[in-house]
Protein backbone atom coordinates (compact mmCIF):
# COMPACT_ATOMS: atom_id res chain seq x y z
CA UNK A 1 0.00 0.00 0.00
CA UNK A 2 2.72 2.86 1.44
CA UNK A 3 4.78 1.81 -1.97
CA UNK A 4 1.92 1.75 -3.90
CA UNK A 5 0.82 5.85 -2.88
CA UNK A 6 4.40 6.33 -2.91
CA UNK A 7 4.78 5.39 -6.86
CA UNK A 8 1.55 7.61 -6.99
CA UNK A 9 3.42 10.70 -5.05
CA UNK A 10 5.76 10.24 -7.50
CA UNK A 11 4.22 10.98 -10.54
CA UNK A 12 2.80 14.14 -9.62
CA UNK A 13 5.64 16.07 -10.95
CA UNK A 14 6.89 19.59 -9.41
CA UNK A 15 6.97 20.49 -6.10
CA UNK A 16 5.11 19.48 -2.56
CA UNK A 17 3.21 21.32 -0.41
CA UNK A 18 2.44 19.09 2.37
CA UNK A 19 4.69 20.53 5.24
CA UNK A 20 3.63 23.88 4.41
CA UNK A 21 0.86 24.20 7.13
CA UNK A 22 2.54 22.30 9.72
CA UNK A 23 5.48 24.76 9.06
CA UNK A 24 3.85 27.81 9.43
CA UNK A 25 2.37 26.72 12.81
CA UNK A 26 5.48 25.52 13.99
CA UNK A 27 7.05 28.67 13.22
CA UNK A 28 4.14 30.82 14.66
CA UNK A 29 5.12 28.99 17.68
CA UNK A 30 8.29 30.02 17.73
CA UNK A 31 10.03 27.37 16.49
CA UNK A 32 13.55 28.03 14.73
CA UNK A 33 14.37 26.99 11.23
CA UNK A 34 17.68 26.96 9.79
CA UNK A 35 19.16 28.95 7.44
CA UNK A 36 19.52 27.14 3.68
CA UNK A 37 23.09 27.17 2.28
CA UNK A 38 23.87 30.39 0.34
CA UNK A 39 26.63 30.52 -2.40
CA UNK A 40 26.98 33.90 -0.88
CA UNK A 41 29.72 34.12 -4.20
CA UNK A 42 30.78 36.45 -6.76
CA UNK A 43 30.55 34.68 -10.03
CA UNK A 44 30.96 36.81 -13.36
CA UNK A 45 31.88 35.76 -17.09
CA UNK A 46 33.01 37.55 -20.24
CA UNK A 47 33.43 37.51 -23.80
CA UNK A 48 36.84 37.71 -25.87
CA UNK A 49 37.99 37.08 -29.33
CA UNK A 50 37.65 33.36 -29.49
CA UNK A 51 34.69 32.61 -26.99
CA UNK A 52 33.22 32.75 -23.45
CA UNK A 53 35.37 32.97 -20.13
CA UNK A 54 33.16 31.78 -16.71
CA UNK A 55 34.69 32.66 -13.92
CA UNK A 56 33.46 31.63 -9.80
CA UNK A 57 34.98 31.81 -6.66
CA UNK A 58 34.11 28.55 -4.24
CA UNK A 59 32.20 29.70 -0.89
CA UNK A 60 29.63 28.36 0.25
CA UNK A 61 27.63 29.40 3.03
CA UNK A 62 25.10 28.69 5.78
CA UNK A 63 24.34 32.44 7.58
CA UNK A 64 27.92 33.41 8.83
CA UNK A 65 29.26 30.17 9.03
CA UNK A 66 31.49 29.05 5.58
CA UNK A 67 29.58 25.53 5.14
CA UNK A 68 32.21 24.74 2.28
CA UNK A 69 35.78 25.81 1.32
CA UNK A 70 35.86 24.52 -2.17
CA UNK A 71 32.51 24.21 -3.66
CA UNK A 72 31.59 24.13 -7.28
CA UNK A 73 29.53 27.20 -8.77
CA UNK A 74 30.08 26.48 -12.59
CA UNK A 75 27.60 23.97 -13.50
CA UNK A 76 27.46 21.82 -16.35
CA UNK A 77 24.39 22.52 -18.91
CA UNK A 78 25.35 21.38 -21.97
CA UNK A 79 28.91 19.67 -24.13
CA UNK A 80 28.77 23.36 -25.15
CA UNK A 81 27.45 25.37 -22.36
CA UNK A 82 28.16 26.68 -18.79
CA UNK A 83 26.42 27.82 -16.12
CA UNK A 84 27.33 30.13 -12.98
CA UNK A 85 25.13 29.91 -10.16
CA UNK A 86 24.68 32.32 -7.30
CA UNK A 87 21.87 32.52 -4.26
CA UNK A 88 19.96 29.80 -2.44
CA UNK A 89 22.45 27.16 -3.42
CA UNK A 90 20.08 24.00 -3.55
CA UNK A 91 17.87 26.39 -5.95
CA UNK A 92 20.72 26.95 -8.24
CA UNK A 93 22.01 23.06 -8.02
CA UNK A 94 18.56 22.04 -9.22
CA UNK A 95 17.84 24.53 -11.75
CA UNK A 96 21.26 23.78 -13.66
CA UNK A 97 20.65 20.00 -13.34
CA UNK A 98 16.54 20.17 -14.61
CA UNK A 99 17.54 22.31 -17.61
CA UNK A 100 20.82 20.26 -18.10
CA UNK A 101 18.61 17.45 -18.51
CA UNK A 102 15.76 19.09 -20.66
CA UNK A 103 18.40 20.35 -22.94
CA UNK A 104 20.17 17.05 -23.42
CA UNK A 105 16.18 15.96 -24.83
CA UNK A 106 16.00 18.88 -26.70
CA UNK A 107 19.37 17.62 -28.68
CA UNK A 108 18.69 14.51 -29.06
CA UNK A 109 15.06 15.28 -30.27
CA UNK A 110 16.37 18.02 -33.06
CA UNK A 111 19.23 15.86 -33.26
CA UNK A 112 21.19 19.46 -33.04
CA UNK A 113 23.32 20.71 -30.41
CA UNK A 114 21.30 23.08 -28.60
CA UNK A 115 21.72 27.02 -28.69
CA UNK A 116 22.97 29.06 -25.54
CA UNK A 117 19.87 31.15 -25.99
CA UNK A 118 17.26 28.04 -25.97
CA UNK A 119 18.77 27.20 -22.19
CA UNK A 120 18.61 31.04 -21.29
CA UNK A 121 14.88 30.37 -22.35
CA UNK A 122 14.44 27.64 -20.44
CA UNK A 123 15.99 29.09 -17.29
CA UNK A 124 14.14 32.39 -16.96
CA UNK A 125 10.90 30.54 -17.58
CA UNK A 126 11.44 28.51 -15.19
CA UNK A 127 12.21 31.30 -12.65
CA UNK A 128 9.93 33.34 -13.71
CA UNK A 129 7.22 30.90 -13.13
CA UNK A 130 7.84 30.68 -9.46
CA UNK A 131 7.55 34.90 -9.49
CA UNK A 132 11.78 34.79 -7.91
CA UNK A 133 10.53 32.31 -4.85
CA UNK A 134 13.23 30.35 -6.45
CA UNK A 135 16.52 32.21 -5.17
CA UNK A 136 19.10 31.58 -8.34
CA UNK A 137 20.75 34.54 -9.69
CA UNK A 138 22.87 32.72 -12.80
CA UNK A 139 25.69 33.90 -15.49
CA UNK A 140 25.06 31.56 -18.22
CA UNK A 141 27.99 31.16 -20.85
CA UNK A 142 28.34 29.11 -24.05
CA UNK A 143 29.30 28.63 -27.88
CA UNK A 144 26.90 27.49 -30.23
CA UNK A 145 26.37 27.76 -34.25
CA UNK A 146 25.87 31.31 -33.95
CA UNK A 147 28.60 31.68 -31.65
CA UNK A 148 29.80 33.12 -28.39
CA UNK A 149 26.72 33.96 -25.74
CA UNK A 150 26.85 35.56 -22.25
CA UNK A 151 23.96 35.98 -20.42
CA UNK A 152 23.16 37.36 -16.96
CA UNK A 153 19.98 36.01 -15.45
CA UNK A 154 18.14 37.50 -12.01
CA UNK A 155 16.05 35.32 -9.88
CA UNK A 156 12.58 36.82 -11.01
CA UNK A 157 13.42 35.77 -14.80
CA UNK A 158 14.78 38.97 -15.96
CA UNK A 159 18.09 38.31 -18.42
CA UNK A 160 20.41 40.55 -19.66
CA UNK A 161 22.85 39.79 -22.79
CA UNK A 162 26.34 41.81 -22.58
CA UNK A 163 30.14 41.18 -23.84
CA UNK A 164 30.84 41.03 -19.69
CA UNK A 165 28.75 40.20 -16.39
CA UNK A 166 29.28 39.58 -12.81
CA UNK A 167 26.60 38.25 -10.39
CA UNK A 168 26.86 37.56 -6.18
CA UNK A 169 27.60 39.32 -3.36
CA UNK A 170 30.93 40.16 -4.91
CA UNK A 171 29.84 41.64 -8.30
CA UNK A 172 30.21 45.12 -7.04
CA UNK A 173 33.96 44.24 -6.55
CA UNK A 174 33.96 41.79 -9.63
CA UNK A 175 32.31 44.15 -11.86
CA UNK A 176 34.87 47.33 -10.63
CA UNK A 177 38.06 45.09 -12.26
CA UNK A 178 35.73 44.86 -15.77
CA UNK A 179 34.94 48.74 -15.65
CA UNK A 180 38.18 49.25 -15.43
CA UNK A 181 40.31 46.84 -17.90
CA UNK A 182 37.39 44.86 -20.46
CA UNK A 183 37.84 45.74 -24.06
CA UNK A 184 36.31 44.10 -27.01
CA UNK A 185 38.19 41.46 -28.80
CA UNK A 186 40.39 40.45 -25.81
CA UNK A 187 43.36 37.95 -25.72
CA UNK A 188 42.56 34.58 -24.34
CA UNK A 189 45.46 35.44 -21.67
CA UNK A 190 44.44 38.58 -20.92
CA UNK A 191 40.88 37.36 -20.53
CA UNK A 192 41.59 34.70 -18.09
CA UNK A 193 43.93 37.08 -16.00
CA UNK A 194 40.99 39.12 -15.95
CA UNK A 195 38.42 36.87 -15.05
CA UNK A 196 40.80 35.97 -12.40
CA UNK A 197 41.67 39.25 -11.04
CA UNK A 198 37.72 39.77 -11.18
CA UNK A 199 37.14 36.98 -8.62
CA UNK A 200 39.86 37.51 -6.55
CA UNK A 201 38.36 41.02 -6.05
CA UNK A 202 35.27 39.17 -4.81
CA UNK A 203 37.31 36.22 -2.60
CA UNK A 204 39.35 39.35 -0.69
CA UNK A 205 36.78 42.59 -0.62
CA UNK A 206 33.66 40.39 -0.42
CA UNK A 207 33.08 38.35 2.70
CA UNK A 208 30.37 36.37 0.77
CA UNK A 209 33.27 34.96 -1.21
CA UNK A 210 36.11 33.36 -0.81
CA UNK A 211 38.45 30.44 -1.42
CA UNK A 212 39.59 29.69 -4.71
CA UNK A 213 39.20 30.86 -8.35
CA UNK A 214 37.40 28.36 -10.70
CA UNK A 215 37.90 29.45 -14.32
CA UNK A 216 35.93 27.66 -17.51
CA UNK A 217 36.61 28.71 -20.94
CA UNK A 218 34.68 27.70 -23.90
CA UNK A 219 35.44 28.07 -27.57
CA UNK A 220 34.36 26.74 -30.47
CA UNK A 221 33.90 22.77 -29.88
CA UNK A 222 36.26 23.26 -26.88
CA UNK A 223 35.89 23.59 -23.63
CA UNK A 224 38.39 24.02 -20.64
CA UNK A 225 37.36 23.93 -17.21
CA UNK A 226 39.99 24.23 -14.46
CA UNK A 227 39.11 23.62 -10.88
CA UNK A 228 41.55 26.08 -8.68
CA UNK A 229 42.90 27.98 -11.37
CA UNK A 230 44.27 30.38 -9.03
CA UNK A 231 44.35 29.00 -4.93
CA UNK A 232 45.19 32.17 -3.21
CA UNK A 233 43.60 30.34 0.08
CA UNK A 234 45.69 27.34 0.38
CA UNK A 235 46.29 26.09 4.06
CA UNK A 236 49.21 26.27 5.40
CA UNK A 237 50.61 23.15 7.21
CA UNK A 238 50.33 22.08 10.99
CA UNK A 239 53.02 22.81 12.87
CA UNK A 240 51.98 20.03 15.62
CA UNK A 241 49.39 16.96 15.47
CA UNK A 242 46.60 16.70 17.73
CA UNK A 243 46.19 13.03 17.19
CA UNK A 244 45.42 11.19 19.92
CA UNK A 245 46.97 7.99 21.91
CA UNK A 246 44.61 4.98 21.27
CA UNK A 247 42.99 4.17 24.18
CA UNK A 248 42.26 7.83 25.39
CA UNK A 249 38.37 7.63 24.79
CA UNK A 250 36.68 5.37 27.17
CA UNK A 251 33.48 3.63 26.01
CA UNK A 252 30.96 1.25 27.03
CA UNK A 253 29.60 -1.24 24.43
CA UNK A 254 31.05 -2.42 21.14
CA UNK A 255 29.78 -4.45 18.31
CA UNK A 256 31.49 -5.63 15.33
CA UNK A 257 28.99 -6.02 12.47
CA UNK A 258 31.20 -7.86 9.60
CA UNK A 259 30.10 -7.01 6.25
CA UNK A 260 28.70 -10.58 4.47
CA UNK A 261 31.75 -11.31 1.57
CA UNK A 262 32.44 -8.04 0.86
CA UNK A 263 29.17 -6.93 -0.45
CA UNK A 264 28.15 -7.63 -3.73
CA UNK A 265 27.35 -4.48 -5.73
CA UNK A 266 28.06 -5.87 -9.06
CA UNK A 267 25.15 -7.76 -9.44
CA UNK B 1 16.93 22.87 15.14
CA UNK B 2 17.03 23.97 18.81
CA UNK B 3 13.74 22.61 19.84
CA UNK B 4 15.15 18.72 20.28
CA UNK B 5 19.23 19.35 20.06
CA UNK B 6 21.83 17.46 18.26
CA UNK B 7 24.88 16.95 17.18
CA UNK B 8 26.56 14.82 14.33
CA UNK B 9 29.05 14.51 12.61
CA UNK B 10 31.12 12.09 9.73
CA UNK B 11 34.85 12.33 9.32
CA UNK B 12 36.78 10.44 6.46
CA UNK B 13 40.11 8.34 7.54
CA UNK B 14 42.39 5.72 5.51
CA UNK B 15 40.10 3.45 3.88
CA UNK B 16 37.51 4.03 6.13
CA UNK B 17 35.24 7.01 7.29
CA UNK B 18 33.53 6.92 10.81
CA UNK B 19 30.23 8.47 11.91
CA UNK B 20 28.94 9.85 15.22
CA UNK B 21 26.02 11.38 17.22
CA UNK B 22 24.88 12.35 20.30
CA UNK B 23 21.87 10.34 22.03
CA UNK B 24 20.02 13.02 23.57
CA UNK B 25 16.74 14.26 22.81
CA UNK B 26 14.79 16.79 24.37
CA UNK B 27 12.01 19.18 23.81
CA UNK B 28 14.05 22.94 24.78
CA UNK B 29 15.80 22.23 27.99
CA UNK B 30 14.00 19.15 29.37
CA UNK B 31 15.72 15.60 28.19
CA UNK B 32 12.94 13.43 27.09
CA UNK B 33 15.51 10.76 26.17
CA UNK B 34 18.42 9.58 26.38
CA UNK B 35 19.13 6.94 23.94
CA UNK B 36 17.80 8.70 21.04
CA UNK B 37 18.64 7.32 17.71
CA UNK B 38 19.58 9.57 14.72
CA UNK B 39 22.18 7.83 12.96
CA UNK B 40 20.78 4.77 10.57
CA UNK B 41 23.08 2.05 8.73
CA UNK B 42 21.05 1.96 5.51
CA UNK B 43 23.43 -0.57 4.22
CA UNK B 44 26.34 -3.07 5.06
CA UNK B 45 28.49 0.10 4.80
CA UNK B 46 26.29 3.48 3.92
CA UNK B 47 25.20 4.89 7.25
CA UNK B 48 22.59 8.20 7.24
CA UNK B 49 22.51 10.43 10.54
CA UNK B 50 19.44 12.96 10.66
CA UNK B 51 20.13 15.69 12.80
CA UNK B 52 16.98 18.40 13.19
CA UNK B 53 13.31 18.36 14.69
CA UNK B 54 12.71 14.41 15.63
CA UNK B 55 9.57 14.16 14.13
CA UNK B 56 11.23 14.48 11.14
CA UNK B 57 14.21 12.68 11.72
CA UNK B 58 11.55 9.50 11.81
CA UNK B 59 9.50 10.33 8.92
CA UNK B 60 12.48 10.89 6.79
CA UNK B 61 14.66 7.89 7.68
CA UNK B 62 11.04 5.84 7.15
CA UNK B 63 10.73 7.22 3.88
CA UNK B 64 14.25 6.72 3.02
CA UNK B 65 14.18 3.26 4.67
CA UNK B 66 11.36 2.37 1.94
CA UNK B 67 13.35 3.87 -1.07
CA UNK B 68 16.37 1.92 -0.44
CA UNK B 69 14.28 -1.20 -0.20
CA UNK B 70 12.77 -0.66 -3.42
CA UNK B 71 16.03 0.78 -4.68
CA UNK B 72 17.76 -2.77 -3.76
CA UNK B 73 14.77 -4.78 -5.25
CA UNK B 74 14.11 -2.76 -8.60
CA UNK B 75 18.11 -2.80 -9.44
CA UNK B 76 18.87 -6.23 -7.99
CA UNK B 77 22.08 -3.99 -6.32
CA UNK B 78 22.90 -2.30 -3.23
CA UNK B 79 22.82 1.36 -3.03
CA UNK B 80 25.75 3.22 -3.38
CA UNK B 81 26.59 5.71 -1.11
CA UNK B 82 26.54 8.34 -3.59
CA UNK B 83 23.64 7.33 -5.01
CA UNK B 84 21.43 7.38 -1.52
CA UNK B 85 23.19 11.27 -0.89
CA UNK B 86 21.09 12.25 -4.42
CA UNK B 87 18.01 10.51 -3.08
CA UNK B 88 17.87 11.88 -0.09
CA UNK B 89 18.84 15.56 -1.55
CA UNK B 90 15.86 15.29 -4.49
CA UNK B 91 13.63 14.12 -1.40
CA UNK B 92 14.58 16.96 0.84
CA UNK B 93 14.27 20.00 -2.37
CA UNK B 94 10.73 18.75 -3.59
CA UNK B 95 9.62 20.19 -0.61
CA UNK B 96 11.74 23.48 -1.41
CA UNK B 97 8.74 25.33 -0.05
CA UNK B 98 7.61 23.16 2.96
CA UNK B 99 10.91 21.59 3.90
CA UNK B 100 11.37 18.73 6.51
CA UNK B 101 13.63 20.67 9.12
CA UNK B 102 16.49 18.07 9.25
CA UNK B 103 20.07 18.26 7.77
CA UNK B 104 21.20 15.07 7.07
CA UNK B 105 25.10 13.55 6.99
CA UNK B 106 26.15 10.71 4.85
CA UNK B 107 29.05 8.50 5.56
CA UNK B 108 29.95 5.04 3.94
CA UNK B 109 32.30 3.11 1.54
CA UNK B 110 31.49 3.06 -2.49
CA UNK B 111 32.04 -0.60 -4.15
CA UNK B 112 35.57 0.05 -4.30
CA UNK B 113 36.18 0.53 -0.94
CA UNK B 114 36.66 4.00 -1.21
CA UNK B 115 35.60 6.94 1.36
CA UNK B 116 32.60 9.00 1.00
CA UNK B 117 30.94 11.37 3.22
CA UNK B 118 28.12 14.11 2.59
CA UNK B 119 26.08 16.71 3.71
CA UNK B 120 23.15 18.50 3.22
CA UNK B 121 21.10 21.72 4.38
CA UNK B 122 17.46 21.33 4.92
CA UNK B 123 16.78 21.87 1.12
CA UNK B 124 18.79 18.98 0.06
CA UNK B 125 21.55 21.35 -1.56
CA UNK B 126 24.63 18.62 -1.78
CA UNK B 127 28.14 19.10 -0.21
CA UNK B 128 30.59 16.94 -0.71
CA UNK B 129 33.55 17.72 1.03
CA UNK B 130 36.76 15.36 1.28
CA UNK B 131 37.77 15.56 4.97
CA UNK B 132 34.66 15.81 7.47
CA UNK B 133 31.01 17.08 7.36
CA UNK B 134 29.22 18.59 10.64
CA UNK B 135 25.37 18.96 11.46
CA UNK B 136 22.94 20.07 14.01
CA UNK B 137 23.00 22.44 17.11
CA UNK B 138 26.54 21.66 18.26
CA UNK B 139 27.58 22.35 14.23
CA UNK B 140 29.48 25.23 14.66
CA UNK B 141 31.56 23.58 17.68
CA UNK B 142 32.30 20.56 16.09
CA UNK B 143 33.63 22.85 12.71
CA UNK B 144 36.12 23.90 15.40
CA UNK B 145 37.02 20.92 16.72
CA UNK B 146 37.38 18.89 13.40
CA UNK B 147 39.04 21.95 11.58
CA UNK B 148 42.06 21.55 14.25
CA UNK B 149 42.06 17.51 14.88
CA UNK B 150 41.53 16.33 12.18
CA UNK B 151 43.98 15.03 9.73
CA UNK B 152 44.44 13.14 6.93
CA UNK B 153 44.92 9.49 6.43
CA UNK B 154 44.03 8.42 10.05
CA UNK B 155 43.73 4.84 10.50
CA UNK B 156 40.56 3.08 11.69
CA UNK B 157 41.65 3.32 15.33
CA UNK B 158 42.82 6.63 15.13
CA UNK B 159 40.17 7.92 13.36
CA UNK B 160 37.57 6.96 16.46
CA UNK B 161 39.61 8.70 18.63
CA UNK B 162 39.65 11.70 16.48
CA UNK B 163 36.29 11.65 15.80
CA UNK B 164 34.96 10.21 19.57
CA UNK B 165 37.31 13.35 20.79
CA UNK B 166 35.50 15.77 18.43
CA UNK B 167 31.94 15.34 19.25
CA UNK B 168 32.74 14.99 22.96
CA UNK B 169 34.12 18.24 23.32
CA UNK B 170 31.46 19.56 21.06
CA UNK B 171 28.65 18.81 22.71
CA UNK B 172 30.49 19.95 26.28
CA UNK B 173 30.02 23.60 25.10
CA UNK B 174 26.34 22.82 23.93
CA UNK B 175 23.73 22.71 26.11
CA UNK B 176 20.97 20.76 23.82
CA UNK B 177 23.12 17.95 22.80
CA UNK B 178 25.09 15.18 24.62
CA UNK B 179 23.74 13.16 27.04
CA UNK B 180 25.62 9.76 25.79
CA UNK B 181 26.89 8.89 22.27
CA UNK B 182 27.34 6.72 19.84
CA UNK B 183 31.23 6.15 17.16
CA UNK B 184 30.44 4.23 13.68
CA UNK B 185 33.50 3.04 12.05
CA UNK B 186 32.97 1.98 8.39
CA UNK B 187 35.86 -0.15 7.07
CA UNK B 188 36.38 -2.49 4.34
CA UNK B 189 35.94 -5.55 6.91
CA UNK B 190 32.92 -4.47 8.43
CA UNK B 191 31.28 -1.67 11.38
CA UNK B 192 32.29 -1.27 14.60
CA UNK B 193 29.70 0.34 16.70
CA UNK B 194 31.16 1.82 20.07
CA UNK B 195 28.77 3.53 22.63
CA UNK B 196 31.13 6.10 24.21
CA UNK B 197 31.42 7.46 28.00
CA UNK B 198 31.11 10.96 28.00
CA UNK B 199 29.27 13.94 30.52
CA UNK B 200 25.36 13.69 31.41
CA UNK B 201 24.95 17.36 32.05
Amino acid sequence: MLAQAEHQQQSAAGFKFDNVKRNQLLTGKGFKQSTATKTGTTIVGLIYKDGVVLGADTRATADTIVADKNCEKIHYLAPNMYCCGAGTAADTEFTTNMVSSQIALHSLNTGREARVATAMTMLKHHLFRHQGYIGAALVLGGYDITGPHLYSIAPHGSTDKLPFVTMGSGSLAAMSMFESRWRPNMSRDEAVELVKDAIEAGIFNDLGSGSNVDICILTQGNVEYVRGYSRPNERVEKEQSYRFPRGTTEFYVTKTTETATAMDTSA
Amino acid sequence: MEYNGSAIVAMVGKNCVAIAADKRLGQQALTVDMDFEKVFPMTDRTYIGLSGLATDVKTVHDTLRMRVNLYKHREERVIEPRTMAHMVSHMLYERRFGPYYIEPIIAGLDKNQKPFICGTDLIGCPNFPSDFVVTGTAGSNLFGMCESLWEPDLEADDLFETISQALLNAVDRDAVSGWGAVVHVITPEGVITREIKNRMD
